[in-house]
């Protein structure tokens, strides 16, 4: 009702003009670097992944195979390829998904380690509706498998959240030991009440048709779907809000308490969204890749949801080609090994290393020295 | 017949563009305080260290009793007898005053710790010093002042000739703050030199023999003590005159804005900070909370923000809504006991935080987003849940000339100010609310000359407007000088009510002191000190 203008009061005369801000160095061979400087959150990983692939190029050769000769290898079967690229995009699917969900923790200052626990919940929840609401309608079946698989993730992300906002159990901890207790509940489920009938091996029965998610061409539907909730979480992040909640809890949780914001709400309402999304990941997994729940299918997605969300320093955007680089590794890596013979774990080893020199601020103050900006910042502190 | 203790000539030092220092020239000789005065960031702290050796200057020479080799390191500088009492003292907490005067240079006698001859020492330095303090007590357990006078012992155990203190009144009660000037002076008179940073110009009067000015990293002014008023030194300092004494007119009280009865708040431990307090705040009036710090004041402030819950009592918030400071829509009387800072703020209570970098801002955000950080939801600002980027930014337009905030742009992240600007962030934002009270912790502290006085000056102007002020501060020229009625509180109690205009220091240290007997003393002897150095207050 009251507006905020305040010009009624007298304003004070300028005091002297404005101190200098920013002075740039009159070196001019420094300027080059300095316009560089500006767009480092995107050269540092480029760098970085250089170097990892310089250091792969060794480990290559060491096993007696021609690095170049590798490297083709793996980006034209990730990349050129029909099949090829919709394997890419249907393993970068889940890793969009899962990276946005760690994001979501990071911008409130939480580090969410139990993604791979949520996307399992939501793989089994989707899996337990596409099998049990056979015979419905698509319409009926598969939103409702989605959800289910959202709905789980949430609820197990949650319980780390509640531990967290009214018990001050650190998350780290809590999702560690949560993923081990989903991990082992889940095996068991599927060893018994969900076991396939006649089978020795432990997984779900497959899922109705109704409930699977096809592929237009060789575009994944939850590909589409994962750019969409990318998109979206940026804009709630910056535009709304509760976005704006998030951030103020993650920069200054004591400026947010000043501010009014109900830091036990949003942290649970964080670590609720963030397993929503792992969960959706785990969900699209079922009903768009595996059809079905298997032990072992969804190993590691969640764990690599932590490598893509450090890429991409907490911007839900990047997130995009953060998964895309981790889904064209690990799809080329198959193929990498049957014309090879070297072991997909060498991707890990790149991946590995990329990761260390963006997270550490070495490769950034190297390349920038002082304009160097700070690593990726983590979480509040082990303390809080 | 005065030996040169100390000599600079053109000292130099740049952290790339930033001239921390440059060019200074000064001197110091034996049995003389000297003070180096200066706004933050005036390149006093440099300028220090270079003498300690902790930083190696650019150019330029430190001549040390004559000896114009550079100074390598701080165990080199104590060798040479130049003694450092860091800002933030550098003692062992749970070893006692013994052992950490003795750290380093330890009598040993059959392999061991000789304690007994440590003890003596320390108690031979405290004697010869004048500087009263148990050897055998643990540093924990000690107050601040003589944490501070542990450290000045231990400077003094290394035979220095020249005893260098940052910033040592920044912790200090008054009544600490006047014991310490009185020692300092007694060191000159022994012949050991003092060299003092403050940004406090009473101190300088009342202990420097002479002082340097440094302004911009520059020695802008050299004068005697003796040739200078306050308002000169402040001249010097700002490069302009400031008003020390606040220009206000006369309060013009109306209704009651605010009534905290009976009041119980705990602290973060959970032991009683502020117990059975009761006050009143009324519509255009100032009122000042005077007191030593952690006598409750920050719970009291944070409990009638809605920050902390009070244990007990009441805390009602008034008006009609025809008080030109009534702000956000509640009319009449809001019961904000059990309130939390959104309820309280919707009320019209707008609160200056004590600690901005903790509380008062989020450094990583722009200006323009902690211009909102405490009204986001306002409707000026989102509509259902989508912030108004154009709404927020405009007001960060407008607050930014309004308010003088000076940065390049309303984007510049908050955390890259200086403390004067960051303030005025800060003070930007509660006063655009429009409070019906207005609460300011410390408004000023840390914050430069210039700023101080702009920030006086919109309190001024809030109260004008109508709104309630409930200032705290342990500035007691800054209570005296801002208030139009000041209470005074101790231990969780308000112990008195006085007239700023009338009362005088020694008094109302006394009654913050809680009326002890040796604060009256003290008290006494401040204001022996204060007849000397003329009519500065």
């Amino acid at each position: 009702m009251n507006d905020t203008s305040t010009t009624d009061r007298p304003g004070p005369s300028p005091a002297g003009p404005p101190r200098e801000q920013g002075a740039t160095s009159p070196e001019n061979r420094r300027g080059v670097l300095d316009v560089l400087a500006r767009f480092q959150g995107v050269l540092v990983p480029i760098v970085a992944l250089l170097v990892a692939f310089a250091i792969g190029a060794a480990l290559i050769r060491l096993q007696g195979v021609n690095p170049a000769f590798a490297y083709t290898t793996l980006f034209r079967d990730a990349l050129l390829t029909e099949s090829g690229l919709l394997r890419t995009l249907q393993k970068a699917t889940p890793l969009i998904l899962s990276g946005l969900a760690v994001v979501i923790g990071l911008r409130v200052g939480l580090f969410n380690i139990g993604a791979q626990g949520q996307l399992l919940w939501g793989a089994i929840g989707a899996a337990y509706v596409g099998v049990h609401l056979a015979g419905a309608p698509a319409v009926v079946i598969l939103p409702a498998a989605l959800l289910a698989g959202i709905a789980c993730g949430a609820v197990w992300a949650g319980i780390a959240g509640l531990l967290k906002a009214y018990r001050g159990v650190h998350e780290v901890i809590s999702t560690i030991m949560l993923n081990s207790v989903a991990a082992g509940v889940i095996d068991w489920l599927v060893s018994f009440p969900l076991k396939e009938p006649g089978q020795s091996i432990p997984r779900s029965s497959a899922i109705d048709p109704a409930a699977e998610l096809s592929n237009l061409g060789f575009v994944p539907v939850g590909f589409v779907v994962a750019l969409a909730l990318a998109g979206l979480i940026a804009w709630i992040l910056r535009r709304t809000t509760a976005g704006f909640r998030f951030d103020t809890v993650g920069a200054n949780r004591d400026a947010a308490h000043y501010a009014g914001i109900r830091i036990p709400l949003v942290v649970t309402a964080a670590m609720c969204a963030s397993g929503a999304l792992a969960g959706l990941g785990g969900a699209i997994e079922t009903l768009g890749v595996v059809g079905r729940y298997e032990t072992g299918s969804s190993a590691g997605l969640g764990f690599d949801g932590i490598t893509i969300a450090l890429l991409a320093r907490a911007n839900p955007l990047a997130t995009i080609p953060a998964a895309l680089l981790v889904g064209v590794l690990r799809s080329g890596a198959a193929g990498l090994q049957f014309e090879t013979g070297i072991q997909p774990e060498v991707v890990d080893v790149l991946l590995a290393v990329t990761l260390l020199l963006v997270s550490i601020p070495v490769l950034a103050r190297v390349l920038f020295g002082r304009r160097a900006r700070d690593g990726v910042s983590l979480t509040s502190g082990w303390g809080s | 017949m005065t030996e040169r203790l100390l000599q600079l000539r053109g000292v130099t030092k740049h952290y790339g563009p930033v001239r921390a220092n440059h060019d200074i020239s000064l001197h110091v000789d034996r049995g003389e305080v000297v003070a180096l005065l200066g706004e933050n960031g005036a390149g006093k702290s440099t300028l220090v260290k270079q003498i300690f050796g902790l930083v190696t200057p650019d150019a330029g020479e430190i001549v040390v009793k004559g000896d114009t080799r550079p100074i390598s390191g701080p165990s080199d500088a104590i060798a040479r007898g130049i003694g450092m009492v860091h800002q933030h003292f550098q003692l062992v907490p749970v070893m006692t005053v013994t052992e950490n005067i003795v750290l380093g240079h330890e009598p040993i006698s059959g392999g061991r710790v000789d304690l007994p001859a440590a003890r003596a020492r320390v108690q031979e330095l405290s004697d010869r010093y004048g500087l009263a303090v148990d050897p055998d007590a643990e540093i924990a357990d000690l107050p601040v002042g003589t944490q501070q006078r542990v450290e000045i012992l231990k400077a003094l155990s290394r035979d220095v000739d020249l005893l260098i203190l940052d910033e040592p009144t920044a912790v200090l009660t008054p009544q600490e703050t006047d014991e310490l000037l009185r020692v300092m002076r007694e060191l000159a008179e022994s012949g050991t030199s003092v060299v003092f940073i403050t940004h406090k110009l009473r101190e300088v009067l009342a202990a420097a023999d002479r002082v340097y000015v440094l302004r911009g990293g520059q020695q802008v002014g050299e004068v005697a003590t003796a040739d200078v008023d306050e308002a000169g030194l402040a001249e010097l300092m700002v490069g302009r005159s400031v008003v020390l004494r606040v220009e206000k007119d006369p309060a013009a009280p109306g209704e009651e804005v605010l009534a905290v009865e009976g009041l119980h708040v705990a602290d973060d431990r959970g032991l009683p900070a502020v117990a059975d307090l009761s006050l009143s705040v009324r519509a255009g009036e100032i009122v000042g909370l005077a007191g030593v710090e952690g006598n409750g004041q920050r719970e009291l402030v944070e409990a009638i923000a809605g920050m902390r819950r009070p244990t007990g009592g009441r805390i009602h918030l008034r008006g009609d809504g025809t008080t030109q400071g009534g702000a956000s829509g509640a009319v009449g009387e809001v019961d904000l006991t059990r309130a939390r800072p959104d309820r309280a703020r919707a009320a019209g209570v707008g609160h200056v935080p004590e600690d901005r970098e903790r509380h008062g801002l989020v450094g990583s955000f722009s200006i323009a987003d902690n211009l909102v950080l405490n009204r986001f939801t306002h409707r000026l600002f989102a509509r259902r849940g989508v912030r108004n980027r154009a709404a927020i930014d405009d007001n960060a337009t407008r607050l930014r000339e309004q308010f003088d905030i000076r940065s390049a742009g309303i984007h510049t992240r908050a955390g890259a100010l200086s403390g004067g600007n960051k303030q005025k962030i800060v003070v930007a934002r509660e006063l655009s609310a429009r409070p019906r009270l207005l609460m300011a912790a410390q408004p000023t502290r840390g914050v430069d000359v210039g700023s101080i006085e702009f920030i006086h000056s919109q309190v001024v102007a809030a109260r004008d407007a109508g709104a309630g002020v409930l200032l705290v501060s342990a500035e007691l020229d800054e209570v005296l000088s801002l208030s139009d009625r000041v209470l005074v509180i101790h231990d969780g109690h308000i112990v008195a009510e006085v007239d700023p205009a009338t009362i005088d220091r020694a008094e109302i240290g006394r009654l913050m002191a809680g009326g002890r007997r040796d604060a009256q003393a003290l008290a006494d002897e401040w204001g022996a000190g204060g007849e000397k150095q003329g009519p500065a207050h």
